[in-house]
């Protein structure tokens, strides 16, 4: 009876080992792990708010395959991002470089954070206005309501 | 006070003139770093005739067009007609890229609504897509005579693009 268990239990696991092909081109790892850390960097063209490792889009498939091909035949990093770039300009850089255009990218958040600090310490700085003195009536209600006891 | 009033108002409408022109942008149409340089030569076999292939050089001399297109796209068959009607013109030729296309769905496209190409060219596995930077099937180049790319149109061609930007574009490059 046990014997029959086991058999059917092994034979779930082969229907779950049959049921999914393996990505591809796990063959050289460390290679992978140069294409993925890569592609990290890269910003897919079809999903524009996922990297190229993330996105599942055929474009990014395509392009993965080409920095894999390109690295394997000893292309550097470097050399990888330009010919991405060359094709899809700057944009495919999570990380622009520093230009004339991307300067206020890169500097305006910056600018604004000195802005709001120059703002705060010239509000935290300045004299406050002296209250007015508070009039007879107002006397007379502030001393009532810090004294209920007397009623 | 009143200062202070007018200085919020003057910031909100600063920051609602900065969000309307954001959303007025498309972030799908990502500047082509490839306009002004040479277009990427490729040999590729056409669609229609396997053994016959087709390079980019050939063109060299004449101003042509290279419209990326697949029968899977939905968007090419919205242009689809317009690329007819400019095939009719007479003017500079209009090529096709098949991308990432099979074969018989591409000819059977073709057969059905009509083919507006001097020759469609068959990127199986969207090579020479990377090396002019497609990212969003329809698009459309123009190629001066010296092989440079000009113009590029991301997304279907429409009747007004072609007459108010595409053909006023390709006489005038013929003039050069």
């Amino acid at each position: 009876m046990s014997r029959l268990f086991a058999f059917l239990f092994l034979a779930l696991f082969a229907v779950l080992a049959a049921g999914k092909e393996a990505e591809p081109a796990a063959d050289d790892p460390a290679l992978e792990k140069r294409v993925m850390a890569l592609a990290e960097e890269l910003r897919c063209l079809v999903c524009q708010n996922q990297t190229l490792a993330d996105s599942n889009a055929e474009l990014a498939l395509d392009l993965r395959r080409q920095i894999r091909e390109q690295l394997r035949g000893g292309a550097s990093e470097r050399q990888v991002v330009d010919y991405l770039v060359q094709r899809y300009g700057d944009f495919v850089l999570y990380r622009p470089p520093l230009k004339a255009t991307t300067v206020l990218l890169w500097f305006g958040p910056f600018l604004l954070l000195a802005l709001g600090a120059l703002i705060l310490v010239r509000r935290v700085r300045r004299p406050r206005a002296e209250d007015p003195p508070l009039s007879q009536a107002e006397h007379a209600r502030a001393a009532e309501l810090l004294d209920p006891g007397e009623r | 006070m009143n200062k202070r009033i007018l200085w919020v108002v003057a910031i909100f409408g600063a920051l609602v003139l900065l969000l309307a022109a954001g959303l007025g942008l498309n972030p799908r149409e990502v500047p082509s770093p490839l306009i002004g340089k040479p277009a990427p030569n490729f040999e590729l076999p056409l669609l229609q005739e396997p053994d016959k292939t087709f390079s980019a050089k050939q063109e060299l001399g004449k101003v042509w067009l290279l419209n990326v297109w697949a029968s899977w796209c939905v968007a090419c068959r919205e242009e689809h007609e317009t690329l007819v009607q400019y095939s009719k013109l007479g003017g500079a030729p209009l090529y096709g890229l098949n991308y990432k296309d099979q074969r018989v769905e591409g000819m059977r496209w073709l057969a059905r609504y009509g083919n507006p190409y001097r020759a469609s060219f068959f990127d199986a596995d969207g090579k020479v897509g990377i090396d002019y930077g497609v990212y969003g099937v329809p698009e459309t180049y123009v190629i001066d005579k010296r092989g440079v790319i000009r113009y590029k149109r991301i997304g279907p061609v429409t009747p007004e693009l072609l007459d108010k930007k595409i053909v006023p574009l390709v006489r005038e490059l013929e003039r050069e």
